[in-house]
C-alpha cells in the first residue's frame, strides 16, 4: 500500500511540475513583488518591504480613475449585455423564417476582430475635419448638438464605450442563451399551453428558471470579462489612456509594466492584486446570490 | 363528459421536401368516447395514437372534420379554453418547483372571479395527492422521485383542476414491468373514482385489454376497430388486429376452405357449413390447441417450455408462417406429448379465418 501512494504522486508529477512553475510560482512572485518596495528588474533588488506600493496605487489619481472607469462599465454593460441577450434570443427562438440568417448576423461580431470594430466605432462616433461622424450627423438632423464622443466629456467617452463593449460580448451571449433556449424541452411549454398559462407566467415560472443556470454563467463570466477589459478601451481611445481618462485597471496594470514610462512592477502587482481581490469578492457575492435563486 | 370524433383527418407535410404528398397521421377518424369510461387507444407506434391524443387535447389542430365534447364543438377552441388533463408520456414534471408547486402550478393559472388563495390551492393540491398517494411527497423535487412517484404527480397535476377529459400518452411506458402492472390497476382505480372519460393511448396490448373499457385498435392513421377488450380479442376484425391482440401471439397459417372443411396445409381441421372454395389465413390462439392422439393437426415437435402453470409446446407445421406454432396447454394435459409429431384438435372459437387477399375476417359457422 505504501508503494501506491508514491505511484499516485509520481503520476501527478508532470501536471504538478507544469502547474507549479507556470501558475503558482508567478503567482507567489506576484505577491512578493507587491510587498517589495521599488523592485528592479535589471539589477533584481529592493529597498525594503512594506505596504509602500498599496499605499502608493491606491493614491495614484491614475488608479482611482481607472477603478472608477472600470466599475462602471461592470455595472452598465453586465446586465444591459445579458437582458438584451435574452431579448434578442428570445425573439430569434420565437420566429421560424430567416432564423438562421439572423442567428448568423448576430453572431458576426463575436469573429470580427476588436480593432476592426474599434474602426467602425471611430466611423460611427468620432469627430474629424472633414466629418462628425455618423452619430452626431443623426443627432444633428433631429435638432441636437454635436458631442465629440471619443476626445469629448468624460461621459460621452463612456457612453461610446459602454454601447461598444455590450456591442461586442453580445453575440457569445445570444449564442449561448439561444442554446439554452433550445433546450428546455417542449414537453414542458405543452403542458403549460393545456394548463392555459399565460405567456408571462410561462416565462417568469418555466422558461426563466430552467435557463437560469445558463444566464447566471453568462453573470458571472461577464463581471469577470469586464473587470478584464483593456483591448477595447486601446481600440476606441489609443494606448494612452491615462490622458484620455478611459483607462481600467488591466490598462493601468499594465501601464505599470510597459507604459512609456515603464517598470515599475511592484506597484503593478499591488494594482494586480487589488484587482483580484475585487473580482474574487464580487464573484463570491455572485455565488451567494445564486444559491438561492439558481435552480438545480 | 363524451367525446366524439367526427371525420377528424389530420395531415402533417412531408419533411422530405421532395415529396409533395402529405404524411396522413389520422385518417378520416369516427368515433364516441362514452362519458366516464377508460379508453385505450392501441396500435403499434407510428399509427397516429398521440396525434389522435394531440387533436383531442387541443394543441393539433384537425385539417378535417369536427371534434365535439359533450355538445360543445371544440375544434376551433385552443388547449388551454378546453380544460382538458394531460399526462405526457415523460411526465414533463417541471424540475425547478416542489411536487407541491407541480400540482398547484395548473391553478395558478386561474384569474379573476375562479383566482384561489394559496391556502385553497393547497387544500386542493393535497386532495388529490391523497387520491393518487403521494401526501407524503410534496416537499420534494421531481429528480428525488421514483419513476411510479413522478408518474403519480404528473397525474395529480393533471387531476387537480377538475378537467372534464384526462389523456395519457403511454403512461406506463417509462415504468419498469412490475412497477407498470401495479400502476395500471392504479389507473383504472383513480378513473373509477373520480369518473372523468380518460383515453390513454399504448402501444402494449395487453396493458390497454387489461384496463379498457373500449379499445381503439389503429394503424397507419386508419382505425381497425373499437369493441370491449374480451370483444376484440375474440372477434378480431382482420389479421392485423388478430396478430397486435394476445401474447404470445397466435399463430397464422396459409390454408384453404374447401368442401365444408377448413385446411391447414392438407390437414382438415374444421368442419364448416360452407362449401364454398377459397384461399385464407387461419389464425389459432395458442391456447385453440388441444393436443390429441388423433387430432387433425399433424405438427412436428421442436421443444417443450414448462412455464408452471401453462406448457408451452413449440412446434412447426409445412402450412405455417413463421419461425415456429407456439401453443399453451394447460400442464396437466400435456403427458404423452414427445417423440417426433404432435397432433392436436383445436378448440373452434379459438379459430380465426382471414381472406388471403383483403385479410378481412371470413365468418364461418363450424357444423
Amino acid at each position: 500500500m505504501k508503494q501506491s501512494k508514491y505511484k499516485g504522486w509520481l503520476y501527478l508529477l508532470p501536471a504538478i511540475l507544469f502547474l507549479g512553475i507556470f501558475m503558482v510560482y508567478p503567482l507567489i512572485d506576484v505577491i512578493v513583488y507587491s510587498f517589495e518596495e521599488g523592485y528592479n528588474f535589471v539589477s533584481q533588488t529592493s529597498q525594503g518591504t512594506g505596504l509602500y506600493n498599496y499605499r502608493y496605487v491606491l493614491r495614484d489619481p491614475y488608479f482611482v480613475q481607472a477603478l472608477k472607469n472600470t466599475f462602471v462599465i461592470v455595472i452598465i454593460t453586465v446586465p444591459v449585455s445579458t437582458g438584451l441577450a435574452l431579448l434578442i434570443s428570445l425573439a430569434l427562438s420565437s420566429i421560424k423564417p430567416l432564423r438562421n440568417l439572423f442567428q448568423t448576423v448576430y453572431f458576426l461580431p463575436y469573429v470580427t476582430n476588436t480593432l476592426a470594430v474599434g474602426l467602425v466605432f471611430m466611423v460611427l462616433f468620432k469627430k474629424t475635419e472633414y466629418s462628425d461622424g455618423m452619430i452626431n450627423l443623426l443627432i444633428k438632423l433631429f435638432g441636437g448638438n454635436s458631442v465629440d464622443f471619443i476626445d469629448g466629456p468624460h461621459w460621452a467617452k463612456m457612453l461610446v464605450m459602454c454601447i461598444y463593449t455590450v456591442w461586442i460580448v453580445l453575440p457569445f451571449k445570444i449564442l449561448i442563451l439561444t442554446s439554452a433556449l433550445a433546450s428546455v424541452k417542449e414537453d414542458y411549454y405543452r403542458a403549460a399551453r393545456v394548463d392555459g398559462t399565460r405567456p408571462s407566467r410561462i416565462f417568469f415560472r418555466i422558461t426563466l428558471p430552467m435557463i437560469s443556470p445558463m444566464i447566471f454563467y453568462l453573470i458571472i463570466t461577464g463581471f469577470i470579462g469586464a473587470f478584464k477589459a483593456y483591448s477595447d478601451e486601446v481600440a476606441l481611445f489609443g494606448t494612452d489612456l491615462n490622458s484620455a481618462g478611459m483607462n481600467t485597471m488591466v490598462g493601468y496594470i499594465y501601464d505599470m509594466l510597459y507604459g512609456n514610462s515603464g517598470g515599475y512592477p511592484s506597484f503593478a502587482s499591488a494594482a494586480a492584486l487589488i484587482l483580484f481581490a475585487v473580482v474574487f469578492t464580487i464573484t463570491c457575492i455572485n455565488l451567494m446570490v445564486s444559491r438561492n435563486n439558481v435552480h438545480y | 363528459m363524451k367525446i366524439t370524433l367526427d371525420h377528424v383527418t389530420k395531415r402533417f407535410p412531408n419533411r422530405n421536401k421532395k415529396i409533395r404528398e402529405d404524411v396522413i397521421a389520422v385518417n378520416n377518424f369516427t368515433f364516441e368516447i362514452p362519458d366516464g369510461k377508460l379508453i385505450g387507444l392501441l396500435g403499434p407506434s407510428g399509427c397516429g395514437k398521440s396525434t389522435t391524443l394531440n387533436l383531442i387535447s387541443g394543441l393539433e389542430m384537425p385539417t378535417a372534420g369536427r371534434i365535439f365534447f359533450g355538445d360543445t364543438d371544440v375544434t376551433n377552441l385552443p388547449a388551454e379554453n378546453r380544460g382538458v388533463g394531460l399526462v405526457f408520456q415523460n411526465y414533463a414534471l417541471y424540475p425547478h418547483l416542489t411536487v407541491l408547486d407541480n400540482i398547484t402550478f395548473p391553478l395558478g393559472n386561474l384569474r379573476g372571479q375562479e383566482k384561489l388563495t394559496k391556502e385553497q390551492m393547497r387544500y386542493k393540491a393535497m386532495e388529490v395527492a391523497k387520491l393518487v398517494q403521494i401526501s407524503e411527497l410534496m416537499e420534494r423535487r421531481p429528480s428525488e422521485l421514483s419513476g411510479g412517484q413522478q408518474q403519480r404527480v404528473a397525474i395529480a397535476r393533471a387531476l387537480v383542476k377538475m378537467p372534464s377529459v384526462l389523456l395519457l400518452d403511454e403512461p406506463l411506458s417509462n415504468l419498469d414491468a412490475r412497477l407498470r402492472l401495479q400502476t395500471r390497476e392504479e389507473l383504472a382505480r383513480i378513473q373509477r373514482e373520480t369518473g372523468i372519460t380518460t383515453v390513454f393511448v399504448t402501444h402494449d396490448q395487453e396493458e390497454a385489454m387489461s384496463i379498457s373499457d373500449l379499445i381503439v385498435v389503429m394503424k397507419d392513421g386508419v382505425i381497425h376497430q373499437i369493441g370491449k377488450p374480451q370483444e376484440v380479442y375474440d372477434k378480431p376484425c382482420n389479421l392485423f388486429v388478430a396478430q397486435f391482440l394476445g401474447t404470445p401471439p397466435i399463430n397464422v397459417f396459409e390454408g384453404q376452405l374447401r368442401d365444408g372443411h377448413v385446411f391447414v396445409g392438407e390437414d382438415a381441421v374444421l368442419d364448416i357449413e360452407s362449401k364454398e372454395k377459397r384461399y385464407v389465413y387461419v389464425g389459432i390462439r395458442p391456447e385453440g390447441f388441444i393436443p390429441d392422439e388423433n387430432g387433425p393437426l399433424v405438427c412436428s415437435l421442436s421443444k417443450i417450455e414448462v412455464m408452471g402453470r401453462d406448457t408451452s409446446v413449440v412446434s412447426t407445421h409445412p402450412a405455417f408462417n413463421g419461425p415456429a406454432i407456439r401453443s399453451i396447454i394447460p400442464s396437466e394435459d400435456v403427458t404423452g406429448i414427445g417423440g417426433e409429431t404432435v397432433r392436436f384438435r383445436l378448440k373452434p372459437a379459438k379459430v380465426c379465418i382471414f381472406d388471403r387477399g383483403t385479410q378481412a375476417t371470413v365468418n364461418f359457422k363450424v357444423r
